[in-house]
C-alpha cells in the first residue's frame, strides 16, 4: 500500500517520458543497420555500375581478368571463393562436430574446461596469423610431404586423379582450404557445443534409460533436438570461409585462372580485391573491383537467405510431427 | 572543488587538442606509393628533428596516391608509374622523380651462387610465358656456357599484389620481348599465363626461396638483405650487369631526362654499358597552381632538404639518389611550373 502511495503522478509522467526516449533510442539503433546496410549496397551498385554496364553478363561468365587490356571477368574468383569455402567446410564440420560431442557427451569433467578455452582462444587469433603460418610453416609441409603423395599416389586414379595433378607448389586452393579449416573449426565447434549443451538432461537420461548406448543418444536424441542450431553454426562458419581475405591471399597462389588441380594456384574474390585495390588506375578497373565486391556481398546474401529457409522448412517439419 | 578540478582538466585537454592540431597543420601531408615509404619515413624522422616540421605519408600505394592528389586531399601525392603529359595536364598537376630503385631477378636452383646465373630480357619473358619450362633448356645454357645447370622445372613466381615493382618488371620484359608486349603488356598487375604469385617482397621472396627450381624478381634491398641468389642480366649494350648501387645510377645517368616532358621516363632497358636494365623512379606529384601555396611551400623545402642531405640515408636503405645533374633539372623545374611556392 506504501510503495504504491509513494508514486506520485509527476513521477509517473518522468517514468513514461524516460520509457519512450528508451523506445525511441533503440528503434533508433535498429533503423540504424538498415540505414547502413542500404547504404552499403547502395555504394557498391554505383561503383560497380560502369564495370557492370560494360562487360554486362560476360562479367561472370569470363575468366579473363587482365588490366592491361582493361578486360575483366570473375569466374576465376567466384570459382575460387566457393570452392576453397566448400572444401573448408568438408573439412571442418565433421572436425569440429566431433570436437563438440567428445566435450558435451564424452569428455572427463577436468578436460572440458581446457579443451574449451583452448578452442575459443583459437577463434581470437587473428587471420594475419593464420596466413603466415600457412605459408611459413603449412605450405613447406605440404610441399615436401603431402602433395607429392598426392599427386604420385591419387593422380593417376581414373575420375578424382585430375584433382590432384601438376607440380607440388606448396601454396593453391588446397592450402587455402585447410587454412580456411582450420580457422573456422573454432567457430562451428565452439557454437555445436553451446547447442548440445541445451539438449535437458532429461531427454537423455531418459534415452539412457530405456537402455540406449552413448552412440544411439547422440543420433537419435542429441543431433535431432539440436540440428537447427548446428546448421546456424555451419553457416557461420562458412560466412567467414567466404569473406575470409588476408589469410587466402598467403597461401591460395593468386592466379586468375581456373585449375582442374586442387594443388594448382587459384585465387578469392575478397583477395583479388585485396591485393589489386591499391595499386589500381582506371575507372573500368576499379569499378570491376567493386564489382567483384558486390558479388560477394551477394553470395553471402544467398547463403544467409538459404540457411534461413532451411532452418524454417527444419521448424515447420518438426512442429508437424510433434 | 571538485568541479574546478575537472574543469581545469577540460581547459587543459581542450587546450592540447588545439595545440595538437596547430602541430599537425604545419605537417606536410602526402600520398601514394609504397615502394618508398622506408626511405620518405627515414628521411622525415630526420627532418622533423632538424627544422620541427613533419611529414604525414599514408603509403596506400600509386593509385591512391593518383586519385587523392586529384581529389585535392594531399599535398603532394606520390607514384612508382608515371603519369603522362596530356594526364598531367588535364590534373593541373607537375611531376618529378625522387629516388631511384632497382628490381632484380632471384633464383632458386641447387648449385648455383648468388649473381652467377646470366640472363636476358628476351629469356626471362620466354620463361614467364611458359615458353623455356627447364632450367637446361637451350637459350638459358647459351647464355651460361660454363654454368652446371640441372634439368629441374622451373616454376615462375611473380608479384600479386598491384605494385610498381611489377610495372617495372613487366615493362621491361614487353620493351625485351614483341610477344610479351602484345600478349600480356606492362602494368602494376597483369595476367601471368603461368607461375604462382604471392603477396608482397617477402612472400616472392620467401616462395622463392621454398621451391627448388623457382625464380622470383624483388626489390634490390630485399634480394640484398635476405642475401638471394640474385642474377645477373644481359642489357641493352649487350654486357652482363650485376644488380647494384652503382648500375641503377647508371641508368638514371644515362637517362635523356632532359626532352622528357613532365618527367615522363621510365627507366627500364636504357642504354650504356653499365646500366642495369630494371631501373626505376618514384615520382612525386604537386599542384601546378596549388590552392594552398604555402603547404607546397613546405612540402618542396623537404624534397629539396632530401636531394640535399638524404643521399647517405638512401644508401643505407640500399635507394640510389637521382644524378645531381638531374636534381638540378629538377629544382629549375619548380621555378618555372609552380606557381606560388618559393623555396
Amino acid at each position: 500500500m506504501n510503495t504504491v502511495a509513494a508514486i506520485s503522478p509527476k513521477h509517473a509522467a518522468g517514468q513514461r517520458r524516460r520509457e519512450r526516449l528508451f523506445r525511441g533510442a533503440t528503434l533508433g539503433a535498429a533503423l540504424l543497420v538498415l540505414a547502413l546496410l542500404g547504404g552499403v549496397t547502395l555504394s557498391l551498385l554505383i561503383g560497380a555500375w560502369p564495370a557492370l554496364a560494360h562487360f554486362k553478363l560476360s562479367f561472370i561468365t569470363r575468366e579473363i581478368w587482365n588490366p592491361v587490356t582493361d578486360q575483366y571477368g570473375a569466374l576465376a574468383p567466384i570459382y575460387g571463393t566457393l570452392v576453397t569455402s566448400f572444401l573448408a567446410m568438408l573439412l571442418a564440420v565433421p572436425v569440429s562436430f566431433g570436437i563438440a560431442i567428445f566435450l558435451t557427451e564424452l569428455a572427463p569433467g577436468w578436460l572440458k574446461r581446457p579443451v574449451g578455452v583452448a578452442i575459443e582462444l583459437l577463434a581470437a587469433v587473428p587471420s594475419i596469423i593464420y596466413g603466415i603460418w600457412g605459408l611459413f610453416v603449412l605450405a613447406p609441409v605440404l610441399q615436401r610431404h603431402v602433395q607429392p603423395w598426392l599427386i604420385d599416389v591419387l593422380g593417376p586414379l581414373p575420375l578424382i586423379g585430375k584433382f590432384f595433378q601438376g607440380p607440388p607448389f606448396g601454396i593453391g586452393i588446397l592450402t587455402a582450404a585447410f587454412v580456411l579449416a582450420i580457422m573456422v573449426i573454432p567457430f562451428v565447434s565452439a557454437v555445436m557445443r553451446d547447442v548440445f549443451e541445451t539438449v535437458p538432461d532429461v531427454l537423455k537420461e531418459s534415452g539412457y534409460g530405456l537402455g540406449a548406448t552413448t552412440w544411439e543418444v547422440i543420433w537419435q536424441v542429441v543431433v535431432p533436438y539440436a540440428r537447427t542450431g548446428m546448421i546456424g553454426g555451419v553457416m557461420l562458419g562458412l560466412g567467414r570461409a567466404l569473406g575470409e581475405t588476408m589469410a587466402v591471399t598467403f597461401v591460395i597462389g593468386n592466379a586468375h585462372r581456373i585449375g582442374t588441380s586442387l594443388l594448382a594456384p587459384g585465387t578469392t574474390i575478397s583477395a583479388s580485391i585485396a591485393n589489386e585495390f591499391a595499386e589500381a588506375v582506371g575507372d573500368l578497373y576499379t569499378s570491376s573491383l567493386v564489382a567483384l565486391g558486390a558479388l560477394l556481398f551477394l553470395i553471402t546474401f544467398v547463403v544467409i537467405a538459404a540457411a534461413r529457409l532451411m532452418l524454417m522448412r527444419l521448424e515447420r517439419r518438426a512442429l508437424g510431427s510433434a | 572543488m571538485k568541479s574546478v578540478t575537472v574543469k581545469r582538466m577540460v581547459v587543459a585537454a581542450v587546450s592540447t587538442v588545439v595545440f595538437a592540431g596547430a602541430a599537425l597543420a604545419a605537417d606536410i601531408s602526402g600520398a601514394g606509393a609504397t615502394f618508398p615509404y622506408p626511405i620518405y619515413s627515414k628521411w622525415a624522422d630526420a627532418y622533423k628533428t632538424q627544422t620541427g616540421v613533419g611529414l604525414n605519408y599514408q603509403s596506400i600505394g600509386s593509385g591512391g596516391g593518383i586519385k587523392q592528389i586529384k581529389a585535392k586531399t594531399v599535398t603532394f601525392g606520390a607514384s612508382d608509374m608515371p603519369l603522362k603529359p596530356e594526364d598531367l595536364q588535364a590534373a593541373g598537376l607537375v611531376q618529378f622523380p625522387m629516388i631511384i630503385g632497382g628490381v632484380v631477378p632471384v633464383v632458386h636452383i641447387k648449385g648455383v651462387a648468388p649473381g652467377a646465373l646470366v640472363l636476358d630480357g628476351a629469356t626471362v619473358a620466354s620463361i614467364y610465358m611458359g615458353e623455356i619450362t627447364k632450367w637446361d633448356d637451350a637459350r638459358v645454357k647459351k647464355l651460361n656456357p660454363k654454368l652446371a645447370l640441372p634439368g629441374t622445372t622451373i616454376a615462375p613466381v611473380y608479384r600479386s599484389d598491384g605494385s610498381g615493382t611489377n610495372f617495372l618488371f613487366s615493362d621491361y620484359l614487353s620493351k625485351s620481348s614483341p610477344k610479351f608486349q602484345s600478349s600480356i603488356g606492362a602494368n602494376t598487375s597483369v595476367q601471368w599465363p603461368v607461375g604462382i604469385g604471392a603477396k608482397g617482397n617477402e612472400g616472392v621472396a620467401n616462395m622463392t626461396t621454398q621451391t627448388d627450381g623457382a625464380i622470383g624478381y624483388v626489390e634490390y634491398a630485399y634480394a640484398k638483405q635476405t642475401k638471394m641468389a640474385y642474377t645477373q642480366l644481359v642489357n641493352k649494350a649487350g654486357k652482363a650487369v650485376t644488380p647494384n648501387a652503382e648500375s641503377f645510377q647508371a641508368a638514371a645517368a644515362s637517362a635523356d631526362w632532359k626532352n622528357a616532358a613532365g618527367y615522363y621516363l621510365i627507366l627500364t632497358d636504357q642504354a650504356g654499358p653499365a646500366s642495369w636494365p630494371i631501373t626505376g623512379a618514384s615520382f612525386i606529384l604537386v599542384y601546378a597552381a596549388p590552392p594552398d601555396a604555402a603547404a607546397t611551400t613546405a612540402a618542396l623545402k623537404f624534397f629539396d632538404w632530401a636531394y640535399k642531405n638524404g643521399g647517405k640515408m638512401a644508401a643505407e636503405l640500399d635507394y640510389v639518389p637521382l644524378p645531381d645533374a638531374l636534381i638540378q633539372q629538377v629544382r629549375a623545374t619548380w621555378k618555372t611550373q609552380i606557381k606560388g611556392a618559393t623555396l
